[in-house]
């Protein structure tokens, strides 16, 4: 058994192997360490909790077996889990920690050890702090749900605009600021607990309804904000307990997931209010019909042999992916044609919008399991200066994030939205399905612009055609 | 349509307007070629070579003129060519209309369509593939440095030899536009300490961009003319300029002068006495010779030394190149054929109301259409509508773009204040702990995160979620805490909730860091 003071010291270490292991992300050479003192500070926290002084032996074999079994249908679906499936995953994996953050909320309620010897003030606190940990871990549960099943298509990505919905969320707040008045005044638990399930079911209506509003192409802002709303959650529980690792660790989840949304907020040049607020990913009819201008030109396609002729004759190429290429597993026939044109002497490289895909860097991680080098993958500001040089620009199921009139049509829907500048390549190349519009839905006058080609067809398909053409 | 392509006829010319490699290309826009028997041979182009790319062999440019619906020509048409030409036929090559007006009025007498190349609108950046002009003085700008190098008793490079040390050459270039800038590359590239200088002082970073050494004048003035060209300096300016121009002849070995105003003679830069003034065996290359010499003592076409210094005048740097030259140049009219036939159907269509196009049209159909007007605002309009692109750049500890206003950061502070004081007055001393660690734990998380690369955001959120199930200790600390005398506790109900919540957390425990490590493994060089 180890002693409160150790206990502690345990925390401390395992507090800064997490913060280390963060800091190792900021490279990829680091980062593979970073995850190692993230698992080595995991250890060492759930290690000292077991022999600590709040867990007898009694409990040793529930929780031998609890982690047994959560352990292997995580490593399982670790192992099985498909790279373009990662959103899923992680939107999953981020209702687990609602959930936990929700059962262990109650338990705490119901023990009366929890809050006892404490005065007034510190019993109001802490059950404030046990009503907000259910509450945004009820929140974080119910939204995760919902985007996952978004991401897995298992609901439509089209979003659900409920009338006065912004009226709804606001009587649900009043209504759990009510019951979480009751809920501090109750006499008993049995009288608490009944504000308390209310509660609860309101903030899992409201994770929903909250997802539910929000269209496909906002789902990275909505996956890293419930990335954040899991820390919160962790680290309300942490202020329910008394336990400062559980704040240290909740905070840092917390403002990373902030930070990912900022910045996914900022790719897309939305306000984030009004990316939470919804309704626009699936293109708002008011906001349609801001669009006036009607591209002029005329769409030329391209056939693969043609655009295998392209690529060879190219000194310069930047491929630009998005989701279609997820949504195709195109990404092992990107790398081989890569890896053709690079030992043919052209200079491929990638350009990554933030946004690209439905989770912040997406496109990386595709990208490196098909083992395309990561120091020719650069992020939007490194090649956006880069297009004019650039001989072939190739644009792999992807629309709003190289739309150019988001520069130049002010009263555009994506008016301000920094995209890759493709078209300022001699020839752009966009392989798409057909000419339907993306998630913003706002059309694009890349493809009528007059050195860009239109590669019709479903990205793999295409792009074997192509590396066949290219070998040929 | 038929395009032709006659030899050349001005003395001295040895380049073609177009190569075989073009010609195959031409034919896939659906154009069918014909070449005059002998165009190519001074440019190492065989008429079996042309024949081989699918061009026609015709003798005598009559014939060649009689039966081609677009001729592609480099130098100008004399008047006997003109008169080869068929009535309204289409004529693409040099024609400076500005200095031949009388070549002009001919042309139009036989209701011509004139694309003149010289007269392409140079700042539309579309135009740039078209540019025969930055092509041409590319090539010439180059081989000003070779012909120097050939008349230069000495290395360019420096060098440390068991028979002693050999100073680097020093080259001093004047003009820094596409032919200087040329000049300045080859001439770093063989190793010689390179010195340049232009009006125009936002090329300073070409000149250091090639290798080069930006030699200022010492006096405040803006030369740029618009279009690409320098413009007439004042008079104290170019005071100061000639002391520049007498300080560097004294001290290097070769210049090379390119300095050219548009519809003016060339300025006067090298006086004979800085010519007397340079080192015996030194070397001046002038570009400028055809437009009457930067320097005072140049003969235009001839090398001659005179003060002991060689004043390398050939205007034919071009022709000196002629392959090089004929492929860029052919390259330059195909891009622009590529434009004139949109529909790769044969049939060109000199669309006025394409601004680059517009520009290049001299004669229309027997109509004189130069000068064209100024090319419409789009080309000036478009760097501003881009401007809100130019998002700022994410980099660092959270430096988002533009500082929030004072009034903001005042408002926030204030908020923050208030809320602090509140939490201060009537929170317990245990809270306030938590707090604080709860506070400085998101500025740190604050900081760590803005590092983390954006490539990596999809293991940071796994990662993170695997940190988020720290949650664990939560559920376990509640599962069989030791316990307190008296108490009535709902073990059972406690018991079952940590357990759910324990396997909850385990399975992101572990399947986080799992599929973090198979992510970040991933990630390779």
């Amino acid at each position: 058994m180890m002693s409160s003071s150790l206990t502690s010291v345990a925390y401390l270490g395992a507090t800064i192997l997490f913060i280390l292991s963060l800091g190792g992300l900021s490279n990829p050479e680091t980062s593979r360490r970073g995850n190692l003192y993230g698992m080595i500070g995991m250890t060492i926290a759930v290690l000292a909790t077991v022999f600590g002084p709040r867990v007898t032996m009694e409990g040793l074999p529930w929780i031998i077996g609890a982690m047994v079994v959560g352990g292997s249908i995580g490593l399982y679906a670790a192992r099985k889990v498909q790279m373009t499936q990662m959103p899923e995953l992680v939107a999953l994996m981020h209702s687990l920690v609602g959930l936990a953050a929700c059962l262990v909320g109650y338990a705490n309620y119901i023990d009366p050890m929890a809050s006892l010897n404490l005065s007034h003030a510190e019993k109001a606190i802490h059950e404030i702090e046990v009503y907000v940990g259910i509450l945004i871990g009820a929140v974080t549960f119910a939204g995760s749900l919902i985007a996952f099943g978004k991401l897995a298509g298992k609901i439509g990505g089209k979003p659900l605009l409920l009338p006065g919905r912004h009226f709804l969320n606001l009587i649900g707040l009043l209504v759990v600021i009510a019951f979480g008045y009751q809920f501090l005044h109750a006499e008993t638990i049995d009288a608490g607990m009944f504000a308390l399930a209310v509660m609860t079911v309101i903030a899992l209506l409201f994770g929903i309804h909250m997802v539910m509003a929000i269209g496909g192409a906002d789902m990275p802002v909505v996956v890293s904000m419930l990335n954040s709303y899991s820390g919160w959650a962790a680290a309300a529980t942490g202020f329910m307990l008394n336990n400062d690792l559980l704040i240290v660790t909740g905070a840092l989840v917390g403002s990373s997931g902030a930070i990912l949304s900022y910045i996914m907020c900022r790719a897309m040049n939305r306000n984030f209010i009004s990316v939470i607020a919804g309704g626009f990913g699936g293109g708002a009819p008011a906001k349609k019909s801001g669009g006036d201008a009607q591209p002029v030109g005329e769409v030329v396609s391209i056939s693969a042999v043609e655009t295998a002729e392209l690529l060879r004759e190219a000194k310069n190429v930047i491929i630009v992916p998005g989701y279609g290429m997820a949504v195709a597993q195109a990404q092992h026939t990107v790398n081989e044609i890569t890896q053709f044109l690079r030992e043919k002497g052209v200079n491929v490289r990638f350009g990554i919008h933030p946004v690209a895909g439905r989770m912040p860097g997406h496109m990386n991680v595709l990208l490196a399991e098909a083992k395309v080098p990561y120091d020719i993958v650069m992020e939007m500001d490194e090649v956006n200066a880069d297009f004019p040089d650039t001989d072939v620009s190739m644009v792999i199921g992807a629309n709003d994030i190289v739309n150019p009139a988001a520069q130049e049509e002010p009263g555009s829907p994506i008016a301000g939205m920094p995209v890759l500048e493709v078209w300022k390549a001699k020839t752009s190349i966009v392989m798409k399905r057909s000419m339907a519009s993306g998630y913003a839905g706002v059309d694009n006058p890349l493809f009528y612009k007059e050195n860009n080609r239109m590669l019709f067809g479903d990205a793999k398909k295409m792009l074997d055609e192509v590396l066949v053409a290219l070998k040929a | 349509m038929r395009i032709g392509i006659p030899a050349e006829t001005s003395a001295g010319e040895k380049r073609v307007a177009t190569v075989p490699e073009v010609v195959e290309k031409l034919i896939k826009l659906g154009f069918t070629v014909a070449v005059q028997s002998g165009a190519g041979d001074a440019a190492n182009c065989s008429d079996d070579a042309y024949r081989a790319a699918g061009a026609e062999i015709i003798d005598g440019a009559a014939k060649l003129w009689a039966e081609s619906d677009i001729v592609f020509k480099v130098v100008a048409p004399t008047s006997a060519e003109v008169a080869l030409m068929r009535e309204g036929g289409t004529l693409v090559g040099f024609i400076w209309p500005a200095q031949n007006p009388e070549l002009m009025q001919q042309l139009a007498a036989k209701k011509a369509t004139v694309l003149a190349i010289d007269a392409l609108p140079r700042m539309l950046s579309r135009a740039q593939k078209m540019d025969a002009l930055t092509s041409q003085a590319g090539v010439a700008g180059y081989r000003a440095v070779i012909e120097a190098a050939n008349v230069f008793g000495r290395f360019f490079n420096g060098q440390i030899t068991a028979a002693g040390k050999v100073p680097p050459a020093k080259v001093f270039i004047a003009g820094a536009g596409v032919a200087g800038l040329a000049a300045i590359g080859t001439a770093a590239g063989l190793g010689a300490i390179v010195r340049a200088n232009d009006t125009r002082a936002e090329v300073a970073d070409q000149v250091k961009s090639l290798g080069g050494e930006f030699v200022k004048v010492d006096y405040e003035e803006e030369g740029g003319g618009g279009g690409g060209y320098a413009k007439v300096m004042s008079e104290g300016f170019q005071q100061a300029q000639r002391d520049m121009y007498a300080k560097q002849a004294r001290e290097v070995d070769i210049i090379i002068t390119t300095a050219l105003i548009p519809g003016k003679p060339a300025p006067r830069l090298i006086t004979a006495e800085m010519v007397q003034s340079m080192k015996p065996g030194s070397v001046i290359v002038d570009m400028a010779a055809e437009r009457g010499g930067n320097c005072e003592l140049t003969e235009p076409g001839q090398a001659l030394v005179k003060h002991g210094v060689t004043i390398v005048g050939y205007t034919d740097l071009n022709s000196r190149l002629a392959k090089q030259s004929s492929t860029l140049y052919g390259t330059n009219l195909f891009r622009l054929a590529e434009e004139l036939c949109k529909n790769k159907d044969g049939v060109i269509n000199v669309n006025m109301e394409d601004d680059a196009i517009r520009g290049l049209t001299v004669i229309k159909d027997g109509e004189i259409t130069w000068p064209a007007p100024a090319p419409k605002l789009a080309a000036v309009a478009k760097p501003a509508a881009a401007k809100p692109a130019t998002a700022p750049a994410a980099k660092g500890h959270g430096s988002a773009g533009a500082p929030a206003s004072a009034g903001k950061i005042v408002a926030i502070f204030s908020v923050v204040a208030l809320l602090f004081l509140l939490i201060g007055a009537y929170a317990p001393a245990a809270f306030l702990g938590h707090f604080t660690v709860f506070v400085l734990a998101c500025f740190v998380g604050y900081m760590v995160v803005w590092n983390v690369t954006p490539a990596l955001h999809t293991p940071l959120m796994s990662v993170t979620n695997a940190i988020s199930s720290i949650i664990a200790i939560g559920a376990l600390v509640q599962i069989a805490p030791p316990t307190v005398l008296g108490l009535d506790r709902p073990d059972g109900w406690i018991l079952w909730l940590a357990v759910a919540g324990i396997a909850l957390t385990a399975v992101n425990m572990f399947g986080g860091f799992a599929v973090t490590k198979r992510m970040l493994s991933m990630f390779r060089k």
